[in-house]
């Protein structure tokens, strides 16, 4: 079924402790490339059917609405994946 | 006083017959957890508790609100983002925006919630320590003039519990320069900042002063024998003030 990804991201000038954990944790690993890590989040929305223009904004309105917070997360990515 | 809560110790708020009669509405969300306790705090109080379900749209003319703690919904998504659009808030949420200005107190979840539900700026991230955090936590009342603290002196420490995960306070400059310049930061913590809120914020209100949300919980701190230190009852006031709010409004 197709699907429509959502990316949300933690606003630039918010500090993510996810990521920082994430970034503490690589170089004890090895993987010593890295200097920051931003965690944020993917959301695949199935939908049934043909994916519209209409749909599309109900993806957008759902993503700006509910899937983000935008005091502190900006959606970075809406898009449809074909299977 | 109910049988139903033996009080410990010789404490009793004594509440005037006045204030029996105020009707405080306490909302239970999938996931709540502190829902007993502040209906326990309100009855303590001398208010008569009123049990809310999130999927209901009644009301039930109850004279004030609280969100208790809790992970509703498991914190999924973002703490508080989907009880946000529970029916009980929409009405909740008008009510708060009414005329009447019905008071709503947002404790710990219930503060994630009002600020999902932009009844409140800002909003609520993980401890900046990423630890779930339980212990007693110091408070200074910075704002007596809002309807969920006006037992209490401005610049009056208080003792309560703090216990959360996604404590985090942040809002932009902007924002933190408005609500310090209205006088809208209600409890500051004090000692030391257990989470990373900005400017040390545990709680705020709304313009209008009857939303007020923190972090900490008042509600286990209302009994003599059970609060911090074990004697501790800091928390009533935030329960009798609202009585107060109400007997002198004209709901």
């Amino acid at each position: 079924m197709p699907r429509i990804v959502v990316d949300v991201m933690p606003k630039p000038e918010i500090l993510d402790p996810q990521g920082k954990a994430i970034v503490g944790a690589l170089p004890r690993l090895g993987f010593d490339a890295f200097a920051g890590v931003r965690q944020g989040k993917r959301f695949e929305l199935t939908v049934e059917g043909e994916i519209t223009e209409a749909v599309l904004e109900q993806a957008r309105n759902a993503a700006e609405t509910l899937l983000s917070n935008p005091v502190i997360e900006d959606v970075v990515n809406v898009e449809v994946v074909a299977d | 006083m109910s049988s139903e809560f033996p009080l410990i110790g010789d404490f009793s708020p004594a509440p005037g017959a006045a204030l029996s009669g105020a009707r405080i509405g306490v909302v239970t969300f999938p996931g709540t957890l502190d829902d007993r306790d502040a209906a326990r705090a309100v009855r303590l109080a001398g208010a008569e508790p009123v049990a809310l379900w999130h999927a209901d749209e009644s009301l039930q003319d109850v004279d004030a609100v609280i969100l208790p703690g809790g992970f509703s919904y498991g914190d999924y998504l973002r703490a508080g983002a989907i009880a946000r659009f529970a029916p009980m808030m929409s009405k909740i949420i008008d009510a708060a925006n009414s005329d009447a200005k019905l008071p709503v107190l947002g404790i710990c979840n219930g503060f994630q919630i009002l600020t999902e539900s932009h009844l409140l700026p800002g909003s609520m991230i993980k401890n900046d320590h990423l630890k779930f955090i339980c212990r007693d936590q110091v408070l200074r009342v910075e704002n007596n003039a809002t309807a969920w603290t006006s037992q209490y002196a401005t610049g009056q420490e208080i003792s309560i519990v703090l216990k959360n995960q996604d404590g985090q306070y942040i809002a932009d400059e902007k924002t933190l320069d408005a609500l310090e310049a209205e006088g809208r930061v209600a409890f500051r913590y004090v000692g030391w900042n257990p989470n990373g809120s900005r400017r040390d914020i545990a709680g705020i209100s709304n313009e209008a002063g009857n939303v007020v949300g923190l972090m900490p919980h008042p509600e286990h701190a209302v009994e003599a024998g059970y609060g911090p230190d074990h004697t501790g009852t800091d928390g009533l006031g935030i329960f009798t003030s609202v009585l107060t709010t109400l007997v002198g409004g004209t709901k």
